[in-house]
């Protein structure tokens, strides 16, 4: 058993090792950085420039000086911001955290419900009229949806405000900054449930579906149990099982930012600043997170397995 | 023969949707079980077979309302099963119970059998959590179940154990009426037989009632008082086991028993062999639904449904064979 996690954690290194190998050179395929693209450099300040960020040393070099810094807990340099990339990172990567964390928690929360309603009460016209609902949600491009969502919510009748994390100039303080930002974070996180909604409540249907036409199922019905729980109980909990490892994936998500609806809520999360960061070929911030996110995907990844066996007896054992 | 009936089946049907047309009124229907009647008696062991298919499955869930019926009616004790409003069926789940084909897949893979034994106990207020764990150690001992094996998950046991587990939890809340679907077909030979005599034993001390479902017919003549021989859903012949088994009217039951191997080499005897397979339940053929595989089919069997006669106290078949052998004495 514990041999097992032991065995696990040390997978952990070589994986890790190999996403460094495949980002590190992954980037340095792409041509130009961030020096080349100012045109108003001269040649002299250029190899100044170069040498001073090191762009002189041959690859293999380069990756190595990264990796030595990545152990020190050092993500790199961001050209663009003249600032380490863990305190860029760190600025804004919590704005994109709490808005994921609500539509997350928002988005688990209905599609259980959803998927729980629509499975016990299969082909109903609740199921259908749901179903289209929900696809139809998913189905709509995000940037579409939160135009709508702002000439409705925010223009039309004003119940919210159309961009920003706060309102600029009034320097709120106490429970009247959290007020004000979470009145900015509404339309972002509807947008994001709205969109991530569809395929899990697909995904709940489907494992209750599979869970609820089992004989243990009618074992417990035969019992004479009420039938919350009949279903909550011993058909729900055997269904959320699959969903564990979704679950954990979510982790990373957490932390990597809404690129575009970010971008149409003029919201500061690091989605934007990723896509920034590209424009202007800022090579270690991108480095630096996405090694970061690979970090928590595979960390992630273990607490998934960790999970399944706590949740699982079968898994538990083996 | 005395004895009360403890279950009463009257004209029974059950019909599945085979196929929604769209923009078209009439859906097909597959009737799964189709206008069968039959009565159980207190202690007796009622026995079900028939080929799979035949809709001896369906009839044990619809008698313990674990699914929903068409047509008919089954009253256990004087009471109408399906009359009955939430609260009485919860409080009558206790007097009958079900043991199922898959000894696998019928126990929740998440709860520790003992747990699992418990639940229905607390739940119906038959047992305080303090006494709850003797209970449930008596009942696994009297299913010949190891107590230290209360904390135990189901996956951990053989075949034999989990079907002993799933008889366990049935017999813990001491029904009156036990309905066995295939109880033993998932077992290995040598457990059917422990298996078997553990219902015998259990129905001798608690005075129960089995409607015993199987396809075993060896296992039948063994276990049962009575027995009913389904085809495609409708109900061939009915009779107390020596009349069926010593002189069998239907010739579908003829050929059922003409296929029970005997254990003895030097004897012989003509089988009766059906051709073709089970005909397609969503459209049975007219008339009798044997005639199609029947050896003796007459022009009568094509046109007309067979009447369900009595022929012999006790001994009800839907033959025309019959019919007309009587006319001719």
């Amino acid at each position: 058993m514990n041999n097992y996690f032991v065995k696990r954690f040390l997978y952990l290194i070589p994986t890790l090792i190999g996403a460094s190998i495949l980002i590190f050179f992954l980037y340095s395929l792409i041509p130009g950085n961030f020096i080349d693209t100012d045109p108003n450099l001269t040649a002299e300040r250029k190899a100044e420039l170069y040498a001073l960020y090191g762009f002189d040393q041959p690859t293999i070099i380069r990756y190595f000086i990264w990796m030595g810094n990545l152990f020190q807990g050092d993500l790199g340099y961001s050209l663009q911001f003249q600032r380490p990339v863990t305190e860029v990172l760190n600025n804004y990567i919590w704005s994109s955290f709490i808005v994921a964390f609500a539509s997350l928690f928002l988005t688990w929360g209905i599609a259980m419900v959803i998927g729980v309603i629509s499975a016990t009460k299969q082909y109903s016209f609740f199921d259908s009229f749901i179903t289209i609902l929900v696809f139809g949600a998913m189905a709509i491009p995000s940037f579409f949806l939160g135009l709508i969502a702002i000439k409705f919510f925010a223009v039309d009748l004003g119940w919210f405000p159309a961009g920003g994390m706060t309102t600029s100039g009034a320097d709120y303080t106490g429970w009247a900054y959290v007020k004000d930002i979470a009145e900015h974070m509404v339309l972002p996180v509807i947008v994001l449930t709205m969109l991530g909604i569809g395929g899990l409540t697909r995904y709940f249907r489907t494992n209750m579906l599979e869970v609820v036409k089992q004989d243990f199922v009618r074992t417990a019905r035969a019992k004479g149990l009420k039938e919350k729980v009949v279903i909550y109980k011993h058909a729900l909990r055997n269904a959320l099982l699959p969903a564990i490892t979704l679950f954990a994936f979510e982790l990373p998500a957490l932390f990597s930012g809404a690129i575009i609806t970010e971008q149409i809520f003029n919201w500061p999360g690091i989605g934007a600043i990723y896509m920034q960061a590209f424009s202007v070929r800022d090579y270690p911030l991108l480095m630096g997170f996405t090694m970061f996110i690979a970090v928590l995907t595979v960390i992630s990844n273990l607490i998934a397995d960790i999970l399944y066996g706590v949740a699982d007896p079968r898994v538990r054992v083996k | 023969m005395t004895q009360e009936a403890i279950i009463q089946v009257n004209q029974l049907e059950k019909k599945y949707k085979a196929k929604e047309k769209m923009f078209r009124k009439n859906t097909e229907y597959i009737k799964a079980v189709d206008n069968v009647s039959f009565h159980i008696e207190q202690g007796e062991t009622f026995g079900l077979v028939g080929e799979s298919g035949s809709g001896k499955s369906t009839i044990g869930k619809s008698i313990l309302r674990l699914q929903s019926i068409s047509n008919g009616e089954i009253i256990y004790n004087g009471k109408n099963v399906f009359q009955l409003d939430k609260k009485e069926m919860r409080h009558l789940r206790t007097k009958m119970q079900f043991v199922f084909q898959d000894p696998f897949s019928s126990l929740n893979p998440r709860l520790r059998i003992g747990d699992a034994l418990a639940e229905p106990l607390l739940d119906h207020g038959l047992a305080t959590k303090k006494n709850v764990k003797e209970k449930v150690m008596e009942t696994m001992e009297v299913c010949g179940l190891p107590t230290y094996h209360i904390n135990k998950f189901p996956h951990e046991f053989s075949g034999g154990q989990r079907q002993r587990i799933g008889i366990a939890r049935a017999m813990i809340m001491d029904p009156e009426f036990i309905v066995a679907d295939e109880p033993v077909s998932a077992l290995d030979v040598s457990i059917q037989a422990q298996i078997i005599n553990l219902f015998q034993e259990l129905q001798e001390e608690r005075n129960l009632s089995y409607l015993f479902i199987s396809h075993d017919l060896s296992v039948v003549e063994h276990l049962c008082s009575r027995i009913g021989v389904l085809y495609l859903g409708t109900m061939m012949e009915l009779a107390s086991r020596d009349q069926l088994y010593e002189n069998p009217l239907h010739p579908y039951t003829k050929a059922l028993l003409s296929a029970v191997p005997i254990p003895d080499p030097t004897k012989r005897r003509e089988r009766i062999l059906l051709k073709g397979d089970l005909p397609n339940p969503a459209s049975p053929p007219s008339g009798c639904k044997f005639h199609t595989r029947c050896p003796f089919a007459m022009d009568i069997c094509r046109r007309v449904t067979p009447e369900f006669k009595e022929r012999e106290p006790g001994h009800f078949v839907a033959c025309h064979l019959v019919d007309k052998d009587e006319t001719n004495t």
